[in-house]
């Protein structure tokens, strides 16, 4: 079995990191946001696969377990406050949710 | 018995504590049983300690500290008091003056919505009182004096829906925080002298470390009589008195006549060792006792508030103890001052009793005719009355101010201007009490009687009218009959007078000269108010300016206004961004404007913020690799 070697795991992880943030930060749409976030915690467990794998370690999986964990937990939280925006808002447009300027 | 001393004071305290906790919510019969109760506890005290007292052969002291008050490097007053002949002829005054003034109080506020708040501060001024005069120490002894200044505050202004009256509180509290400035820089110099503020400490050690006349002590002897000045309302300081009025009658009657105002009597006699080393001092005391009953008496003849006659006649008798204390005549100041209580607080209660049956009148030539409907009034304020004027023989103010007089003239210290400042004084007094008599009960009726007072007035009237009578017989001059049982009771602690070698005595003619006089006095008020009552409207529009000038008291107020506000409103007009502000505003500015800019980059849209992180981030990031 060819072991795929641990620097092309990170540069896909830091690829996907990069796509994620870009995309964060062009999109407005807010669901797109949210997607964008999802991919960079993707991102993130997958380094810590990637590493776990390369010394051989559980750790990296454990993490990955709480990254998902915790995705869900925010995704579940980010989709209610979306909804409630939108039901405001009639809008997803993020700029439009500006209420707080100082 | 002696053992007793410390309830004396803690009573009316307690009473007060239990009147301002709870007295809103007492039956209402309760309140006057415990302030009245509490005060007369005290006297019931005072007077077993009294018999206690005078009963022992050699002259005792009874001294009892209660705990160590402040322990600091050195500076260790006791909270502790000390009784001896002077404190006991103070306590006693106060005890049942003040419990004779509560009784009277029971009825006379009885209406009042604030009568609880009344008992409440009523006691707590008896119990600062009693501080005041049994302390060993003068910082205790300051303790007591600013809270019955502070009672004064209360009570001058305990009507204080009524501007005016709140006013003449903050004017009374004012004007002896000056004098009061001047008695702590005293204290402070005494403790830097002596190392002790404890009084007998420094009557002890004051002759070896003062030679008569040094400097210092006569400095110390003046700053303290700054403070003896103002809570004395004695000139320069005495404009705020007339004011003060504006307290109910049983107030002006305890604080304003018989005890508070003589507290400035008692520093003076209570540091006398000082003042004795300081010449000019005590001299500058007599001074000031001269001057002031003559201002204050002449003020006196104008007035149309019955109060405010009352209110310059104390001044005016406050000038003569001062005068006593000027020429050394100790003994005769503090009988004076006893008699002086008496007779005052009954003319002040009879006044109270009188502007109440006429609903609130207090201007006197709107009453009249009053000797039939109110007769017990009538007869307790003549007596006190006859007492003030110094009518000879049966009145004890006619013991007690001939004393004065004598020794003025007679007294080693004692010259022929102190002397003739008295006996005009004399003269003056006899003429504003008995235009005042006439005024209030003679003449047609003006106003019609009201309400006649009942038995709770009554009776602490005819006790005191009774006390103004007999109380002189304890001291009857050598001409009458020598007996001496006050000077004697006081005299270890306070020295007799040195009388001037080649003065012979002429003692009786001197009487007799103040006799005329008095008698003369209530003649003309007589001639002037009954006989003739036309003449001194004619020459009160005769002469307006003067009458004015008399009527304002010497229009001091006037001065002060331009020498001291005036100015001072002028400065703070210029001032009034005030210089020392504008650093504290410079930092207020800067802080303002850093938060308008940055409030700029708070912009509510997501994207932006999230740049700010990414930033932030690479930042950090390049800088962790960097370095």
């Amino acid at each position: 079995m060819n072991i795929i070697p641990a620097e092309y795991g990170l540069v896909l992880a830091s690829v996907l990191f990069m796509l994620g943030l870009i995309s964060l930060l062009i999109r407005r749409n807010i669901v797109f946001m949210l997607i964008s976030v999802e991919i960079m915690l993707n991102a993130a467990g997958l380094a810590f696969i990637v590493a776990g794998s390369r010394w051989g370690q559980a750790d990296g999986q454990v993490m990955f377990l709480f990254i998902l964990t915790m995705a869900a937990a925010e995704v579940s939280v980010g989709l209610a406050l979306i909804l409630q925006i939108y039901h405001q808002l009639k809008t997803l447009n993020s700029d439009e949710a500006s209420k707080m300027k100082g | 018995m002696s053992d007793l001393l410390w309830l004396i004071p803690i009573l009316p305290f307690a009473g007060s504590l239990i009147l301002i906790v709870a007295g809103t919510r007492l039956p209402k019969r309760l309140v006057p049983v415990i302030g009245a109760g509490s005060v007369g506890l005290s006297a019931l005290i005072t007077l077993l300690i009294g018999i206690d007292f005078i009963s022992q052969e050699t002259s005792p002291v009874i001294k009892q500290v209660l705990w160590q008050w402040i322990d600091v490097a050195g500076f260790s007053p006791a909270f502790g008091f000390h009784l001896d002949s002077l404190s006991l002829a103070f306590i006693f005054v106060i005890t049942f003056v003040g419990f004779l003034i509560h009784v009277y109080s029971a009825e006379f506020m009885a209406d009042d919505e604030g009568y609880a708040r009344f008992f409440a501060f009523l006691n707590l001024f008896v119990g600062s009182m009693l501080i005041l005069v049994l302390a060993d120490n003068l910082l205790l002894l300051y303790f007591g004096w600013e809270g019955v200044g502070l009672c004064s505050y209360l009570l001058i202004g305990f009507w204080y829906q009524e501007e005016k009256n709140g006013y003449a509180a903050r004017k009374a509290f004012i004007i002896t925080r000056v004098g009061d400035t001047a008695m702590a820089i005293g204290l402070f110099m005494i403790f830097k002298t002596f190392g002790t503020v404890n009084i007998m400490d420094i009557q002890s050690q004051a002759p070896n470390v003062w030679a008569v006349g040094s400097q210092e002590a006569t400095l110390i002897a003046l700053l303290l009589l700054g403070g003896a000045v103002g809570k004395s309302a004695q000139l320069p300081l005495q404009s705020w008195l007339p004011d003060a009025m504006a307290g109910p009658s049983p107030v002006s009657a305890l604080i304003h006549a018989a005890t508070m105002v003589t507290a400035g009597v008692y520093l003076i006699a209570r540091t006398h060792v000082v003042f004795e080393l300081a010449p000019t001092a005590q001299f500058v005391v007599g001074v000031i006792g001269a001057v002031t009953l003559l201002l204050a008496g002449f003020s006196a003849l104008t007035q149309y508030d019955l109060k405010r006659v009352l209110a310059y006649s104390t001044i005016s008798q406050i000038g003569y103890m001062f005068l006593a204390l000027g020429v050394g005549a100790w003994s005769s100041a503090i009988f004076h001052f006893m008699i002086h209580a008496f007779f005052k607080a009954l003319l002040f209660l009879a006044a109270g009793a009188v502007i109440m049956a006429l609903h609130h009148e207090h201007d006197m030539f709107k009453m009249g005719g009053l000797r039939k409907k109110l007769p017990v009034i009538y007869f307790t304020f003549l007596i006190g009355a006859a007492s003030l004027a110094a009518l000879p023989l049966i009145t004890a103010g006619f013991y007690s101010k001939d004393q004065i007089l004598w020794l003025a003239w007679a007294g080693e210290k004692g010259n022929i201007w102190f002397f003739l400042a008295a006996l005009v004084g004399a003269f003056i007094t006899a003429i504003y009490t008995f235009r005042m008599v006439f005024l209030t009960f003679f003449g047609e009726e003006k106003t019609h009687v009201s309400h006649v007072p009942g038995s709770l007035i009554n009776i602490p009237l005819i006790v005191l009218a009774a006390l103004s009578t007999i109380a002189g017989f304890i001291e009857v001059p050598h001409s009458v009959g020598h007996l001496q049982l006050f000077t004697d009771f006081l005299n270890p602690l306070l020295p007799a007078t040195v009388l001037q070698p080649e003065i012979e005595s002429t003692e009786w003619m001197i009487q007799l000269l103040a006799a005329g006089l008095s008698i003369g006095g209530a003649l003309l008020a007589y001639y002037f108010y009954v006989m003739r009552p036309t003449l001194h409207v004619q020459i009160k529009s005769a002469i307006p300016q003067l009458h004015n000038f008399l009527l304002n008291g010497w229009r001091f107020d006037s001065l002060y206004d331009w020498v001291f506000v005036k100015p001072f409103v002028y400065l703070s007009a210029i001032n009034k961004n005030d210089v020392v502000d504008w650093p504290y505003n410079a930092l207020v500015n800067v802080a303002g404007f850093i938060h308008r800019m940055l409030a700029f980059t708070q912009s509510g849209i997501l994207r932006w913020y999230l740049i700010g992180v990414v930033l932030g981030a690479i930042l950090i990031l390049t800088l962790g690799l960097m370095l």
